[in-house]
């Protein structure tokens, strides 16, 4: 109740400042609209242009920088989104509370003729059916390194313990990609529910404080390119650029124990208007001109498979990176949505550590 | 007179309306999260929750350290005010405003502008390491949010205590001399309690920040060292859980509230004090 007051408040100074522009979109409503809701700087701008122009649809693109702040949006319905480019877990999650709506795969000859059927069983593991997703992005949580400072080859997770690098070494500041490499090293499943194992990596982590230098999100970029640390948990799709940033670093994708194979994926919310645009839009993103124009902005691995033979080129000795073998992802797990108290376990688990 | 009053109220009608809109209603947002549970009742679970001892330690840390430097505030300041009341003259303003000038900066900017002074490789020690002398650790230290918290705050402690200070009328203090107090004895017995609600002002205005901040202890403590407006920035970003976000934010907002009664109890008392010089 309360809530939808304060939103109707909301709504209303929106709507005072808004004034005269009201009038201008209320023609937008029309047929030929899209609203999408994906992570900032995540789209080409030159491939929305392009889309506009081929389509005659207007897109209308709104960002968000996590999907933790997606979601309530979608959640509580403030906004008809028509497609929306959330992570595995994520989608998981909204799958599980039922805003999302199936696919029309008849209507997605691209995606089925380009996507790697791999990436599509990979995304079996958060959209059980495998209904609702259309893979966009993907890559893992690996360690980068700097050759200079770490004289020995890196395979395995157990180097971010080693005494030698204290102070040195650079963990990711969330709760899931933190926890996820201790319960690897022990031999625990990514989605665990099992309070002993969480607690067992926890302990882990604490014990590993002392050797870490900090813990970050973007900032272990920087630090790692100014050969501030020498070693560094990141996303896969920062190796590229990072590596060209600085040539003495090198990437390790999949540390032996096992590591996280994230998808992001284009699904449509339940209460889109513009259902048909959306299938368009997602179709349209999986033509292969189109994809490797996204690609070669972003830098992000991508599952279409059309993608590798028009921009290897460009790539050089860094395509092994882009394009990693079979061998990285095969029978690596991703993350699936454990439900709210698990959530709240894992949350209090990283605090824990994090105060420690 | 009744025309007064309705132009009076009229006036005040943006601030009425900016108070209401921006500070009344998120106060209360805060409130009504922290209190209900899931079906929208009234629940203390939250505060509760607050009570664990991960909360509590981040609490203490960021009081501790919120503490400890508007301390190192006011011994930077103090001298500073002292020597400022000396020379009026356009010096004395130069300094002053040098002091400012941290204001004058985005304080993110300046916090990053530190990170890269303390870093391992940074610019201390760099010139350490020229003079072949070892290599210091400051960052990602609490000592380095310490360092952040002084350098971004202290304007907030210069400007009160400078206007405190600055309106002590001097024969004040020459009557102090002529009666034989020594300079000791006159710092301890009038400008003290003089430029006392200076003091409270400024150091209220250093405290409340200090203790609340997220930034610096992100950039300069490698989010190693976790303070409560980091806890409260995660609980509403990261872990989407608001009701325990705002839970915290009510166990700061009785910290300071505390220190505003403080401040509003000393102010009080010296303008009764004033009053009834004034009278006698």
């Amino acid at each position: 109740m309360m809530k939808k007051l304060l939103l109707t408040l909301l709504l209303m100074s929106t709507f005072l400042m808004s004034g005269c522009d009201m009038f201008a979109e209320e023609e937008d409503e029309g047929a030929d609209v899209l609203y999408v809701y994906s992570w900032g700087d995540y789209l080409s701008e030159d491939v929305i242009k392009q889309f506009e122009e081929e389509t005659g649809i207007k897109v209308v693109l709104d960002e968000y920088d996590t999907n933790e702040s997606m979601y309530p949006r979608i959640a509580e319905g403030a906004e008809a989104y028509d497609v929306l480019c959330p992570s595995d877990y994520m989608i998981n999650k909204l799958i599980h509370n039922d805003l999302l709506q199936p696919l029309d795969f008849a209507q997605l000859p691209n995606a089925r003729a380009n996507i790697d059927q791999d990436f599509f069983d990979q995304s079996r593991a958060f959209d059980k059916e495998g209904k609702y997703t259309v893979p966009y992005c993907w890559g893992t949580v690996g360690i980068m390194y700097n050759t200079k400072l770490v004289n020995e080859p890196v395979d395995s997770w157990k180097i971010l313990w080693d005494e030698k690098y204290k102070d040195n070494i650079l963990m990711q500041d969330s709760a899931r990609d933190a926890i996820m490499v201790p319960l690897r090293i022990l031999g625990y499943s990514m989605n665990t529910t099992n309070e002993d194992e969480l607690k067992a990596a926890r302990d882990m982590l604490i014990q590993q404080k002392p050797l870490v230098q900090a813990y970050g999100v973007d900032d272990i970029r920087d630090k790692l390119s100014s050969g501030e640390a020498a070693l560094g948990v990141i996303f896969s799709g920062e190796a590229i650029n990072l590596m060209k940033s600085n040539p003495d670093l090198r990437f390790q994708p999949a540390p032996k124990e096992g590591t996280n194979v994230w998808i992001d994926g284009w699904v449509i919310p339940k209460n889109a208007r513009h259902v048909e645009n959306a299938h368009k839009f997602i179709d349209f993103m999986c033509r292969p001109d189109i994809a490797a124009a996204n690609f070669e902005e972003l830098g992000y691995s991508t599952p279409n498979t059309a993608v590798r033979e028009l921009v290897e080129e460009d790539l050089g000795e860094y395509v092994d990176t882009a394009f990693p073998p079979e061998t990285v992802y095969k029978g690596q797990e991703s993350y699936s949505y454990l439900g709210e108290a698990l959530d709240k376990l894992y949350t209090k688990l990283w605090l824990q550590v994090k105060v420690n | 007179m009744n025309e007064r009053l309705s132009s009076q109220r009229f006036l005040a009608l943006p601030f009425g309306l900016w108070a209401v809109l921006f500070i009344v209603l998120p106060l209360f947002f805060v409130l009504w999260n922290g209190l209900k549970d899931v079906d929208g009742g009234f629940t203390l679970v939250h505060l509760q929750t607050v009570l664990q001892w991960e909360y509590l330690k981040a609490l203490g840390l960021s009081v501790e350290l919120a503490l400890i430097s508007t301390f190192i505030c006011l011994v930077l300041a103090y001298p500073l005010c002292l020597i400022l009341r000396e020379r009026k003259e356009s010096r004395g303003l130069l300094v002053f405003l040098l002091f400012l000038l941290p204001l004058w900066m985005n304080s993110l900017l300046t916090t990053m502008a530190w990170q890269t002074i303390l870093e391992k490789h940074g610019l201390i020690n760099m010139f350490l390491q020229l003079l072949g002398l070892p290599e210091v650790h400051i960052i990602n230290t609490p000592l380095a949010i310490i360092i952040g918290m002084v350098y971004n705050f202290l304007p907030y402690m210069v400007l009160p205590l400078y206007v405190a200070i600055n309106r002590i009328d001097n024969s004040i203090i020459e009557a102090a001399r002529d009666l034989g107090a020594n300079p000791y004895q006159t710092f301890r017995r009038v400008l003290l309690p003089l430029s006392m609600p200076g003091i409270v002002s400024g150091s209220t205005m250093v405290f409340i920040p200090a203790l609340t901040t997220f930034v610096i202890s992100a950039l300069l403590g490698g989010n190693k060292v976790l303070l409560v407006g980091n806890i409260i920035e995660q609980e509403f970003t990261a872990a989407y859980d608001w009701q325990l976000g705002s839970a915290l934010s009510m166990v700061l907002m009785v910290f300071i509230i505390l220190n505003i009664l403080l401040e509003a109890f000393t102010d009080n008392g010296e303008t009764a004090r004033q009053t009834k010089k004034g009278r006698a």
